[in-house]
């Protein structure tokens, strides 16, 4: 036990003392030790070494102890962009890059201003134009067609952008002097916090056309599409709210001093600094919505997660689900992983200026 | 004017200060700053209205086309389909009404089994990160991020078909033990079976404990003695046992009842279903891993001057971490803890997705059924929040207690 009157050892510790320098540590790396000696190698073995890489037909992995990783060769295309016309996929997979493109531009500092939205607006354009077609000598492949990674980044893109500005109005809304405005915004927000995703997918999939009159039809997409946006406009309008309050009141104050109307203070001195403010969590809550979207496949959108039991339902090639599940498990990993790892990048630049 | 427009006046006029600063106050023009206000609330208020109008009247006029009755009265009739696991006593030949109280009890179970797992877990690893042992703040770091960076649902699907496809038919079932059996069919174990339900003796029990439990708080408050240690575990042990023994009291019919192979499936004991399992376990896993990084943030949220202090008098890293620190984490911890309890209790609702029967599954199914789906959604979402407000209200319960006191 160490004692205060004892010399303390100031020697720089390298990072394998650590793992020894107690009887406790030593005990847990032994046991660390033989866990991860356990598993590893076999997991490894599975994974490449006895795995199967080549040929087209399900008899290749038929004398195969290891993963077959020709399941995922051939069936990449139907996981990762569904139905789309085979010889059209170059469509979803630019559609892809650019939503991509815009996801990496908006976390430039450069982008941080006004003139972002209007790079949004016609990103999404340019993908709604390469995904429906119809135009520019392309055709015209319906949203019943689509699925796969496509749809998962048009979902969760959509989602955050049209989200976004609600979930602004209701921030400002449930910080508002009117009483009215106050209630609905704070019944609307509590009420969406407290339900989860699938009961609101659920409610759009089932009470929506009953919502409209007799004969407009609204398809699977756009119901999921407006179950996402309803349900991620109230977690940004608490996060916003939290940056709203983050702000100093001698900001609001001073505007008022100089004459600002509401409108001209909150657009151009309060959102400014609130919504720097939240960066961090803003990214969190994209990268939950890119996790959400793949509840869509209980109501039957058909999502990467979606494509993916379907590629599993060929009579074919049976018992690779574990394979197909690893596969688009990496592929959600990247995604999710590389954009946390940035806003933590983010943050400790902020912490080194600060 | 009429008495009841006196707060409208008033507010027109003086709830804004803009109105109070100037001598030139003109009460009915748009420069009036209330009267705005007013008039914004007032179109807003009428917009809303006429959109909900309209979406009930289409709402109605679809119902009726559909020739479906609107109305809980479908409450009563009978189910006619069966649900695989169940708390309490279940029939096809229930109401549905009994049918979604089966999945509400569900659903509180799986919550409950993995609010408790879920935090003994995650702050584990939570502390693990933190750890002088790099090895394993490298493991526990990995475990986080691999967690947290995976859809939730992905990796319901893994354990499920991991757990169903690897376990042998009940047939085959493997016997680690005398009469506990593990198969595709879930672990069955001998349980306890022939309890009397009487509901009136385990009232009285629980209002007798509340009254005396009431009654040492009193004694403390009032006095500012608490009982000695001694005499507070006798009684915390009287307090646990006491409702066992009323129980086996009032029940002649108790006996064990031990699992048997009759047909395909296992006849007597207690089952744990591969679907109860395998939610179990992915919420467990997921929500820790959330858990980890709260636990990791309030524990560095605490200025290391107390670390300091702690072993400038002599005390372990671990006395240190147990007695300084985390009563003082625990004001950062709490708030995010809250919300990740909600969200583990809102995640249990994609057991529809892997076949375990909540709330959410069963109140599809009797949507489907009856075709009430407005009656069956509102079902749904009254559920959740009515436990998201109780977890939240008991959490800010204890809030309260550890909040800093300030003078």
């Amino acid at each position: 036990m160490k004692v205060a009157s004892a010399r303390p050892d100031l020697r720089p510790q390298r990072w394998y003392h650590t793992l020894v320098n107690t009887p406790l540590n030593a005990l847990i790396t032994v046991i660390l030790v033989g866990l991860l000696g356990a598993t590893l190698p076999a997991t490894l073995e599975w994974l490449l070494l006895s795995a199967r890489f080549g040929g087209n037909s399900p008899q290749a992995c038929a004398q195969v102890t290891g993963a077959c990783w020709t399941f995922i060769a051939q069936k990449h295309r139907v996981i990762l962009f569904g139905l789309y016309p085979y010889a059209q996929q170059w469509r979803p997979l630019v559609a892809c890059v650019v939503l991509i493109g815009i996801v990496v531009l908006s976390c430039r500092r450069r982008f941080w201003r006004p003139t972002l939205a209007i790079y949004w607006v016609g990103a999404l354009n340019l993908v709604g134009i390469l995904m429906w077609g119809g135009v520019f000598g392309l055709s015209f492949v319906e949203t019943r067609l689509w699925g796969g990674l496509p749809l998962t980044l048009i979902l969760a893109c959509v989602g955050v952008g049209l989200a976004f500005p609600l979930g602004v109005l209701l921030a400002l809304g449930r910080r508002s002097d009117l009483p009215a405005v106050r209630s609905v915004c704070v019944v609307y927000i509590e009420l969406i916090r407290g339900v989860p995703l699938i009961s609101l997918l659920f409610m759009a999939s089932v009470m929506l056309p009953l919502f409209l009159p007799e004969g407009v039809n609204i398809n699977k997409l756009l119901r999921a599409q407006i179950a996402i946006v309803l349900f991620v406009a109230a977690y940004i309008a608490e996060t916003v709210r939290g940056g709203l309050q983050a702000i100093p009141k001698g900001q609001y104050e001073g505007a008022d001093s100089l004459g600002l109307g509401y409108w001209q203070k909150t657009l151009f001195i309060v959102l400014p600094q609130a919504l720097k403010a939240i960066v961090g969590p803003l990214v969190g809550i994209f990268i939950s919505v890119l996790k959400d979207t793949s509840l869509v496949v209980v109501i039957g959108v058909f999502d990467l997660m979606q494509a993916t039991k379907a590629a599993l339902a060929d009579a074919q090639w049976q018992g690779f689900s574990t394979e197909a599940y690893l596969f688009i498990g990496a592929l959600y990993f990247v995604m999710c992983f590389s954009i946390s790892r940035y806003s933590q990048s983010l943050e400790r630049q902020w912490r080194r200026t600060a | 004017m009429p008495s009841i427009l006196y707060p409208v006046n008033a507010s027109i006029s003086m709830t804004f200060p803009a109105n109070r600063r100037s001598s030139s106050f003109a009460r009915w023009s748009w420069r009036n700053v209330g009267l705005r206000a007013w008039i914004y609330q007032l179109v807003m208020l009428l917009g809303i209205g006429l959109l909900i109008y309209w979406l009930v009247d289409n709402t109605l006029a679809n119902l009726a086309a559909r020739n479906i009755s609107t109305g809980f009265g479908f409450l009563e009739r009978e189910a006619g389909f069966a649900i695989s696991e169940s708390v309490v006593a279940y029939r096809p030949a229930d109401s549905y009404a009994r049918a979604l109280w089966v999945g509400i009890l569900n659903t509180l179970k799986v919550a409950a089994f993995g609010v408790v797992l879920a935090t003994v877990l995650g702050s584990l690893i939570g502390v693990a990160r933190l750890s002088a042992n790099r090895l394993l703040a490298a493991v526990a770091t990995a475990y986080i991020e691999v967690m947290r960076n995976i859809p939730l649902l992905l990796q319901l699907f893994f354990w499920y078909a991991l757990i169903t496809q690897s376990l042998p038919l009940p047939r085959l079932a493997l016997e680690p033990m005398n009469g506990v059996f593990l198969s595709n069919r879930g672990l069955t174990v001998p349980w306890v079976t022939g309890f009397n339900g009487s509901a009136f003796w385990l009232l009285l029990l629980v209002v007798v404990l509340f009254l005396s439990f009431v009654a040492i708080l009193r004694r403390k408050v009032k006095t500012g003695y608490r009982l000695a240690k001694g005499l507070q575990i006798i009684g915390a042990a009287f307090f646990l046992a006491v409702p066992f023994v009323v129980t086996i009291v009032v029940s002649p019919g108790l006996h064990l009842s031990v699992p048997e192979l009759k047909g395909f499936n296992f006849v007597g004991g207690a089952t744990l279903s591969p679907e109860f399992t395998a939610l179990l376990l992915g919420l467990v896993l997921y929500t820790a891993a959330f858990i980890a990084e709260v636990v990791r943030s309030g524990i560095q949220s605490v200025s290391a001057g107390q670390w300091q202090a702690g072993r400038a008098l002599g005390l372990r890293d671990a006395q240190v971490l147990r007695q300084i620190v985390i009563p003082q984490a625990l004001r950062v911890i709490v708030p995010p803890m809250t919300s990740q309890y909600l969200n583990l209790t809102k995640n249990s609702s994609l057991a529809v997705a892997i076949g375990y029967p909540d709330i959410v599954s069963i109140a599809n199914t009797t949507l489907n059924q009856t075709g009430q789906a407005i009656e069956g959604i509102l079902i749904i979402m009254a559920a959740y929040l009515t436990v998201s407000l109780l977890i939240s209200a008991a959490m800010n319960l204890y809030n309260r207690r550890i909040a800093l006191t300030e003078r």
